[in-house]
């Protein structure tokens, strides 16, 4: 196991002794704590059911945690309730492996939905969303490489990689502090998925929003992200840049060697 | 041959097990004894089976030809009564079942109390027919369409209520999730999350109990809850069967059109 990497700046998300057990007694998150900088793209790789996506999932508490605390610029996520952790989930963007769009809508309204947790609901509800927030969706339908054509189109209509870009423009229009994205290039075909991974490392750098990535490949991950976490069994086993991802750590996630 | 291909010879197939094949002919045999018992006690008058098809006959002969000065005097009036019977029921039942459906839904509602207390009421609503609970709306409100509206709707309630619950249910949860994860609140979750996901099935309830409703509200009239109902009563009673092949002439071809024009529509809308 390599040493925790220096953090370089205050971490815009701390995770603290993080556990989470469905069932009493079987701990799917055996107490993990990392801290993230507010920079850059974290990959989380290891294999199936080892609970990265319920790791992602305490972080904005779509699951929520057994115990730990979850420190997002210093407000412990994992303590709120109600209307203060709506408001905190507005600071925080999601990408899912299923896009998770709302098919019969438009892309344009698929992307302001971003904005939910910040329009009065009447003016959601009569869809007269602001005109900033609008433009703000215009630029990015351009930013993720689709374009203005596409803002009346219906979401059902589009291809997987289509629908992962307006998943992505739907994150970055909370203006989040943070974008976690959960397994974001597992349903695509292997060029749209390097594609996708492209987009996201344009956005971290361009845009400065840290994203934390689970991801099966290994090799996109070395490729697009600044440091790798390798969980396996709920335990962190490595931590570290790219480089430092050997053979014998992939061993230890993963188990056996025959696969490599 | 080695000794493994001829291992393989002789392995049986059967279909059923001996038990199935017990259990299906002692299902025939049960069936056939059912129908020879139900035959023997179904009491049939031959005397009235024979003439049947005369009675029949006689009975069109009387009907027609249709007294047609009779729709501009007293049908054309009862008819769009019922329309208005069976529009504004199944607008109220809309109205009344719409938050219940979201409170049945199990995906919706955590709350296992309100949950069964949707379903209890729209169960108590569709196990009582139409026309008992006219029966019930009549002695309350007298007489007259206020009663057939308000038996059309409570009717109503169970079924666009159970369908809709269950067309709730069946929402994806993936984009409701994605809202959730804006931080956006429950009334933006329900506008624009479940709510595009199960329009076209809304439609499709509310059209089609609005067409079932139509031909509920004809009968309506025969406990007095107003409508064509109330003419067909009067035509039925005082034996003017000129009037009464035309009420059912008149029924039959509204049906047939709200048929297809609902139909039409559905089709546009899934």
């Amino acid at each position: 196991m390599s040493a925790p990497r220096p953090m370089l700046a205050e971490p815009v998300l701390s995770v603290r002794a993080l556990r989470k057990e469905y069932q009493p007694g079987k701990p799917v998150l055996k107490d993990i704590s990392l801290d993230f900088a507010p920079e850059g793209v974290t990959a989380i790789i290891g294999p199936s059911g080892t609970g990265k996506s319920t790791l992602i999932r305490c972080i904005n508490r779509l699951v929520d945690p057994t115990a730990g605390d979850i420190l997002l610029k210093g407000e412990n996520l994992a303590r709120l309730t109600g209307r203060d952790l709506r408001n905190a989930r507005r600071r925080i963007g999601m990408v899912f492996q299923e896009y998770n769009l709302v098919e019969r809508l438009s892309v344009m309204e698929n992307i302001l939905s971003g904005r939910l947790g910040y329009v009065s609901p009447w003016r959601a509800f009569l869809r007269k969303f602001p005109q900033a927030d609008i433009d703000r969706a215009f630029a990015l339908l351009d930013a993720v490489g689709l374009g203005s054509d596409f803002a009346t189109r219906r979401a059902d209509k589009l291809s997987g990689g289509q629908r992962q870009r307006v998943g992505i423009a739907r994150a970055i229009m909370q203006e989040p502090a943070l974008i976690l994205a959960d397994e974001p290039t597992s349903s695509l075909d292997p060029k749209t998925s390097v594609e996708i991974m492209e987009l996201m490392g344009e956005i971290a750098k361009t845009r400065a929003i840290p994203i934390i990535i689970n991801i099966h490949n290994v090799e996109l991950a070395k490729r697009y992200a600044s440091r790798i976490v390798g969980m396996t069994g709920g335990n962190v086993v490595f931590d570290g840049p790219p480089e430092a991802l050997e053979k014998h750590h992939l061993s230890e996630i993963y188990g056996g060697e025959d696969w490599q | 041959m080695s000794p493994s291909d001829l291992s393989l010879e002789g392995r049986k197939w059967e279909r059923f097990t001996p038990t199935e094949r017990f259990a299906r002919t002692a299902i025939y045999l049960i069936t056939a004894m059912a129908v020879i018992w139900s035959l023997r006690t179904i009491d049939i008058i031959p005397e009235f089976l024979y003439d049947a098809p005369e009675q029949t006959a006689d009975l069109f002969k009387r009907m027609w030809p249709f007294d047609w000065a009779f729709y501009p005097a007293a049908i054309h009036s009862a008819l769009i009564e019922t329309f208005h019977i069976a529009t504004l029921g199944t607008i109220l039942a809309i109205v009344m079942a719409l938050p219940l459906s979201f409170l049945a839904a199990r995906n919706f509602t955590k709350n296992p109390i309100l949950r069964w207390l949707a379903q209890f009421i729209f169960v108590s609503s569709r196990s009582v027919n139409s026309l008992i609970w006219a029966l019930l709306f009549v002695a309350v409100f007298g007489p007259g369409a206020l009663a057939g509206v308000f038996s059309i709707a409570v009717r109503s309630i169970g079924f666009v209520g159970k369908l809709f619950g269950e067309a709730l249910e069946e929402a994806r949860p993936g984009p409701i999730e994605a809202l959730e994860a804006t931080g956006a609140p429950r009334s933006m979750i329900l506008a624009k999350g479940y709510w595009p996901q199960v329009e076209p099935a809304f439609w499709s309830i509310a059209l089609l109990r609005w067409d079932i409703n139509i031909r509920e509200s004809a009968v309506l009239g025969l406990v007095g809850a107003g409508g064509i109902g109330v003419a067909l009563d009067a035509a039925l009673n005082n034996l003017y069967w000129d009037q009464v092949g035309l009420i059912l002439a008149v029924i039959f071809t509204v049906v047939v059109i709200t048929e297809i024009v609902t139909s039409y529509l559905r089709s546009r809308i899934l």
